[in-house]
């Protein structure tokens, strides 16, 4: 009743209207904020024991506060930084290829199917729903790529796989039919050809979907370790996550060595300069997500996520 | 047809082949490889040369207790991430829209969806430095209450929960975010009336938030329960660190076909537990889509997934 003459009261505005300052909403408000904490304590604890001391962490253990400070771990990373200025290399390269491949070759699929002058667009539109139903999964897939289109071990196996997904497809597609018909009919009459209704008008309009689209693309790569896991032998192509989980199965191995009495030839990054790396590696995509965040709870309203 | 609609058509034609020729190639020449399955595969003889043998492979796979174990714990596993995951995404979501207003919300749904885009191997980074048997901060609280401390990646009993634990911090970020869109679009007069008849917080979220999006959580359980035998490869791959001991509960169908195809190289093996699967997977998602399809008949609304 106190909120009959409040804005947010008003019918079409979709606003919770309790603004009210109650014991309640401060309870909420203390559960939602330890949850995000929660969510966020993994990665302060890799970052906390990334700028510790090595001999402080194997004594103390991991602390969300370093027990002694130190940047040892990184200037040893910055000292032979080839291997993962390499793998950076690797991973910008197919992120960044990759992304602009997806979103084009979903773009350019998108559009026609959303055109219902396009005599193919059920077929076609049956083709990509069709692949979200059956999928033949890791063996099929793997036969294919190293027996028939060999590709294992070169920077396309680790390229091609992520490219068209049928869900990004079909959201923009949806998006792109319900841009208006006579945005489309006026360039006609002023004799644009579709490619440059394409490029001028749908591409233009369709902007913050394609970019919820690369963003999700992007991230996908960045954060691929599977199919270098499946594919890439040669070190020269691993990308940064792979690199961080063959570090991690190194050091797991020379555990084992040591466990029964072998002594490790082989030089490995300590505890510290693992957490690092890993700091390093995810850097880039935190970043990433952090500035463009009001995109991915867009993705979320579209769908964008299976 | 009109000249200029066919000259339209086939521009149109044209944008399309990039993504169709993807498609084509990975989702539907990858089909033919399920014949993998009924063959004696050899990489010499390849796909179509290698002898069939019918329901051979199928009748090994079934005679091994790895493969009935792997399905059991996908199936169990999931379960208990479907239940869990529903319960926990139900109320952050209730949370986050009881405080939707204010201005905090935004940062929170930020850090809530954040572990989503986190590589599972940089996971695995920090759960290890969670569960270390010597340095984890795990153990070191064990140490400080005076239990002793326990072997984590050695005992097989807590990882179901710990699997659970970390799947939801992976994932509820996202399935809360998508009920609390939901929550979102419900007509904010309703409370208004609701909150002037004297209807308390519990009581608007039981007599109007949850029966809203009871076809919205209905749907969602059932698409989960129709990928009930696949499992996140990563989460039970990297975050295990692959360790043997630990295979009696947390050996998937998915990690599984990784090691027949990969690390053991039994390849016919791999590929009648992929076809296994994929097939059944199949069968269970067109179930659930006719499932859906029903209630949204019955509702007039369109939440089917084709």
């Amino acid at each position: 009743m106190i909120e009959a003459g409040r804005s947010d009261a008003l019918p079409g505005v979709r606003m919770p209207s309790r603004r009210r300052f109650d014991a309640a909403t401060v309870v909420v408000h203390i559960a939602v904020a330890g949850l995000a904490l929660l969510c966020l304590f993994p990665l302060l604890l890799v970052v906390a024991s990334s700028f510790t001391d090595e001999i402080a962490l194997a004594r103390n253990g991991y602390s969300i506060i370093p027990s002694k400070f130190s940047v040892e771990a990184y200037l040893a990373i910055f000292n032979k930084p080839a291997v993962i200025l390499r793998a950076y290399a690797v991973t910008t390269g197919i992120t960044f290829v990759g992304t602009i491949l997806g979103v084009s070759m979903i773009a350019l699929l998108a559009y026609p199917l959303s055109r219902r002058d396009f005599i193919l667009r059920t077929p076609i539109s049956f083709m990509v729903f069709f692949t979200m139903l059956f999928n033949g999964g890791l063996v099929p897939y793997y036969i294919l790529m190293t027996q028939y289109l060999n590709v294992q071990n070169t920077i396309f196996a680790l390229l091609l796989p992520h490219l068209v997904g049928a869900y990004y497809v079909l959201i923009l597609r949806t998006y792109f039919s319900g841009l208006p018909d006579e945005l489309f009919e006026a360039a006609r009459v002023d004799g644009a050809g579709e490619w440059t209704i394409f490029w001028q008008i749908a591409v233009p309009l369709a902007r913050p979907a394609l970019a919820t689209i690369a963003l999700f693309i992007a991230l996908n790569y960045w954060n691929d370790w599977t199919t270098a896991l499946y594919f890439i032998r040669s070190p020269d192509l691993y990308p940064l996550q792979y690199l961080l989980y063959i570090i991690q199965s190194n050091a797991q191995a020379m555990a084992l060595q040591e466990q029964v009495g072998q002594i490790g030839t082989q030089k490995l990054p300590t505890e510290t300069a693992r957490m690092a790396m890993a700091v390093l590696a995810t850097g880039p995509a935190s970043v990433l997500f952090l500035f463009f965040q009001k995109y991915l709870v867009r993705g979320v309203t579209l769908g964008a996520f299976k | 047809m009109k000249f200029h609609l066919i000259g339209r058509n086939l521009v149109w034609f044209t944008m399309t082949l990039p993504a169709l020729i993807w498609i084509i190639v990975f989702k539907y020449l990858t089909l033919a490889g399920v014949w993998i399955a009924f063959i004696d595969y050899k990489v010499r003889t390849g796909l179509f040369a290698s002898q069939f043998v019918g329901l051979k492979n199928f009748e090994f796979l079934f005679s091994t207790d790895t493969a009935i174990r792997a399905t059991r714990n996908t199936i169990l596993l999931n379960a208990l991430f479907i239940s869990a995951g529903l319960v926990v995404s139900l109320s952050v979501a209730w949370l986050l829209f009881e405080i939707y207003a204010s201005r905090f919300t935004r940062y929170y749904q930020t850090l809530i969806l954040l572990p989503r885009f986190i590589s599972w191997v940089v996971v695995s980074y920090f759960v290890y430095a969670l569960l270390a048997a010597d340095t984890g901060v795990v153990n070191s609280v064990l140490k400080h209450l005076g239990i002793a401390p326990i072997s984590w990646y050695r005992t097989t009993q807590p990882w179901p929960f710990i699997l659970l634990a970390v799947s939801l911090w992976h994932g509820v970020g996202l399935s809360s975010l998508i009920y609390l869109s939901g929550m979102i679009a419900i007509d904010m007069q309703l409370y208004e009336a609701a909150r002037i008849d004297g209807a308390s917080r519990w009581q608007q979220f039981r007599y109007i938030t949850f029966p809203t999006l009871l076809p919205l959580v209905i749907i969602n359980m059932l698409l989960a329960l129709a990928y009930v035998l696949n499992a996140d490869f990563g989460l039970f791959f990297q975050v295990t660190r692959d360790q043997q001991l630990l295979y009696p509960v947390t050996d998937v169908l998915d990690t599984y076909i990784y090691r027949s195809l990969i690390v053991t190289k039994t390849i016919s093996m791999a590929g009648a537990a992929q076809f296994y699967q994929s097939f059944v997977g199949f069968i269970l998602v067109i179930v659930a889509n006719a499932v859906v399809r029903r209630i949204e008949r019955s509702r007039n609304e369109s939440l089917a997934l084709f």
